[in-house]
């Protein structure tokens, strides 16, 4: 299983790399030229536009470009963000960790939140909390994520009076006074600011996890050891969390490797919408603006992160699944 | 045929994919003939109702009550923060029919028609009946939202019909040759996943300018979510592939001299069909979000035309949503359409899994 995984994690660097030479590819055959933009800008020289066609290698053929680009790539350089003025990796660098905390905090409380809710639905099946459940998760997992997002936005504007509730703020990453206040109360604005954000990308996210929690649940609750278990006098307790639990989570690791990318999607979008400073909302400025390392830069990091997310999901199965550790 | 009837049988007993079913004709007929429904043309709109709330309907006229309904005519006063606030003005009724001259449009852009299903005839006098209200250049949010669905309720089927050739020719070959083309094809697919599907999904867009004509926006819509979605559906039917390949009639097939194709083609694919007809089903909502998700982003289906994605994009204003809380009304009908297909989705999964 090691080997596997590692082996796995290996080819996916080929692979990212193949996909950016497609998107490079892509991008070259669509009509446009980056530079025209420079080229007839009155207060950039003549020179100055050569000197980018040279470093970049405009002018060659599309595969040199790439062997360039690749070259650029091994030393950590993405290239030059035109619009933004400033290296690809350092504006980059910037937004990371803005996208992961959105993504780490959404990805605790789905799972703390869907787990029990699937158990507790599957333990009680075809109760009135299974049923209503059930219900809001058809729901939720037809609501497109933009959508739910303008409606929680929405809501919370109507609340506007309601005290705690008025006073979450919508969209941004921190106040427009941030820098005067105190270091407690920065805190504080930044936790706030994360609530509308964590709490659309959860109710997303939690339809879908806890109808799979439910059903494997219920799958493993059909099984002949918990007949076994229960015969033996087990109390109920120990029945269904050491024994039917820790079984039916584990394919749940596994749709977390899948569901990953989605994740990632959803919380870029989600940035858009409400102007939270990430790598969502600055390759959409970047395609607007058709700054092309930009884009490749920005792709690229949504490509690793998706590795990395499949490569933990991996570890996290070997961890708990002596099964699978064994094999 | 027996099969048929059976799984036939199945699915109206299913009552959510019925209840999908029924929501799905409705919208599709709505979308149909969307330049005889609508009350207004797609680009036809006052300055003066600009956001004009909607058009509330009436039965009782100055305490009298009239069974055809009507509706009183708006217009806008300021406050005293000089906001805008619209008013009705209740002195006079404009009563509603069916059948009611209007714009000149051509249905399905060929036919010329005059008459549309319902709306207030010009012997009326001039008022207009936004039954969703308007949007900010006051253009009838209902008529905008039929128009719209031309392009949200089509894109999907064009979408999967290119992602369904590419995943059975690809899907079907892997599974069946197996060995080192399978791996080859099945790596090369896995690039298609590698990265998450919304920034791919720019990254292809970027390649573009922002501006095109709304032909070759819908176009480049389509390819690039089928460029996204393939690799998934050819797994899946790899893996069915795979399976029937090691069954007897294949073996048979091969043992007669029938060709590969004609094995893959013939043979193989059919069997998959049941299951690619749901994973069909289930992945068209993947196909109207993405193109809501892209013009919503303002990426997309540009202004003056319509699409839910575009027409929800408006109120990704705060403010806009605030005051005018109906122009998150597109998002509904993406919601419905969505929940649908993925009610139909399920209702054929249990109708066509002979195990069930």
């Amino acid at each position: 299983m090691r080997d596997e995984i590692i082996r796995r994690a290996l080819i996916s660097i080929p692979q990212l790399l193949l996909m950016s030479f497609i998107t490079f590819l892509f991008i070259d055959l669509a009509p446009g030229d980056i530079l025209a933009k420079y080229r007839f800008d009155p207060r950039i020289s003549r020179k100055t536009v050569e000197q980018i066609e040279k470093k970049y290698q405009f002018d060659k053929p599309i595969v040199v470009q790439y062997v360039h680009w690749l070259g650029r790539l091994a030393k950590l350089d993405l290239g030059y963000s035109f619009s933004r003025e400033a290296p690809v990796t350092n504006v980059i660098a910037e937004r990371l960790l803005n996208t992961f905390l959105l993504s780490f905090l959404s990805i605790l409380f789905t799972w703390l939140i869907a787990i029990p809710l699937g158990i507790y639905a599957a333990v009680h099946q075809y109760s009135w909390g299974d049923r209503i459940m059930s219900l809001i998760s058809y729901i939720g997992m037809s609501l497109p994520s933009f959508f739910l997002a303008l409606l929680v936005m929405y809501l919370v504007f109507q609340c506007r009076s309601v005290p705690l509730i008025g006073a979450i703020p919508i969209g941004g990453m921190m106040s427009s006074g941030y820098e005067q206040l105190p270091f407690f109360a920065k805190i504080i604005d930044r936790a706030a600011h994360l609530i509308i954000p964590v709490v659309v990308l959860t109710i997303g996210a939690l339809a879908g996890l806890q109808r799979i929690a439910r059903g494997n649940m219920l799958e493993e609750l059909r099984k002949q050891y918990i007949t076994t278990a229960r015969a033996k006098g087990l109390p109920e307790n120990r029945v269904i969390y050491k024994h039917a639990l820790r079984n039916a989570i584990n394919p749940l690791i596994t749709l977390f490797g899948f569901s990953f990318s989605e994740l990632l999607s959803g919380a870029a979008l989600l940035e858009i919408i409400i102007n939270w400073p990430g790598l969502g909302s600055l390759m959409l400025a970047a395609v607007r603006s058709q700054d092309t390392f930009l884009v490749m830069g920005s792709m690229l990091m949504g490509g690793i992160m998706l590795i990395i997310g499949n490569l933990i999901a991996d570890l996290l199965l070997v961890l708990v699944d002596p099964r699978v550790r064994k094999a | 045929m027996r099969f048929s009837n059976r799984a036939l049988d199945k699915f109206l007993k299913h009552p959510l994919a019925v209840a999908g079913s029924i929501v799905l004709i409705v919208l599709y007929t709505l979308m149909l003939f969307a330049e005889i429904i609508a009350p207004y043309s797609l680009d036809n709109g006052l300055r003066e109702l600009s956001y004009q709330p909607p058009s509330r309907i009436h039965f009782v006229h100055n305490g009298r009550f009239s069974p055809r309904p009507f509706v009183y005519r708006y217009s806008f006063t300021f406050n005293d923060f000089f906001e805008r606030a619209f008013v009705e003005d209740r002195s006079t009724p404009y009563h509603l029919s069916f059948l009611v001259k209007g714009d000149p449009v051509k249905l399905w852009g060929i036919i010329p028609v005059r008459h549309h299903l319902f709306g207030i005839p010009q012997s009326e006098g001039e008022c207009r009946m936004y039954l969703l209200g308007a949007d900010a250049v006051g253009r009838d949010l209902l008529s905008r939202i039929l128009y719209g669905s031309r392009v949200s309720l089509t894109i999907g089927f064009f979408g999967v019909a290119i992602t369904a050739i590419l995943g059975f020719a690809v899907g079907g070959l892997s599974g069946y040759f197996g060995g080192r083309t399978d791996w080859f094809l099945m790596r090369f697919a896995e690039c298609f996943m590698l990265v998450p599907g919304f920034f791919l999904m720019l990254a292809l867009r970027s390649a573009f300018p922002i501006e095109l004509s709304s032909t070759e926006i819908y176009l480049l819509i389509v390819v690039i979510l089928s460029f996204i979605g393939w690799a998934g559906f050819a797994r899946v039917i790899r893996g069915m592939a795979l399976s029937i390949g090691k069954r007897d009639f294949v073996t048979a097939a091969r043992a007669l001299g029938a060709s590969h194709a004609r094995i893959v083609f013939v043979h193989i694919l059919p069997q998959t069909l049941s299951y690619a007809i749901v994973s069909i089903t289930l992945s068209i909502p993947g196909y109207i979000l993405g193109e809501s998700t892209l013009s919503f982003i303002g990426l997309g289906i540009q202004d003056p035309q319509a699409s839910w994605g575009n027409l929800l994009g408006v109120a990704m204003n705060i403010a806009d949503i605030q005051y005018h809380p109906w122009i998150l009304l597109p998002g509904v009908f993406i919601f419905l359409a969505v929940m649908a297909f993925n009610f139909v989705g399920d209702g054929l999964r249990d109708a066509l899994d002979p195990n069930r």
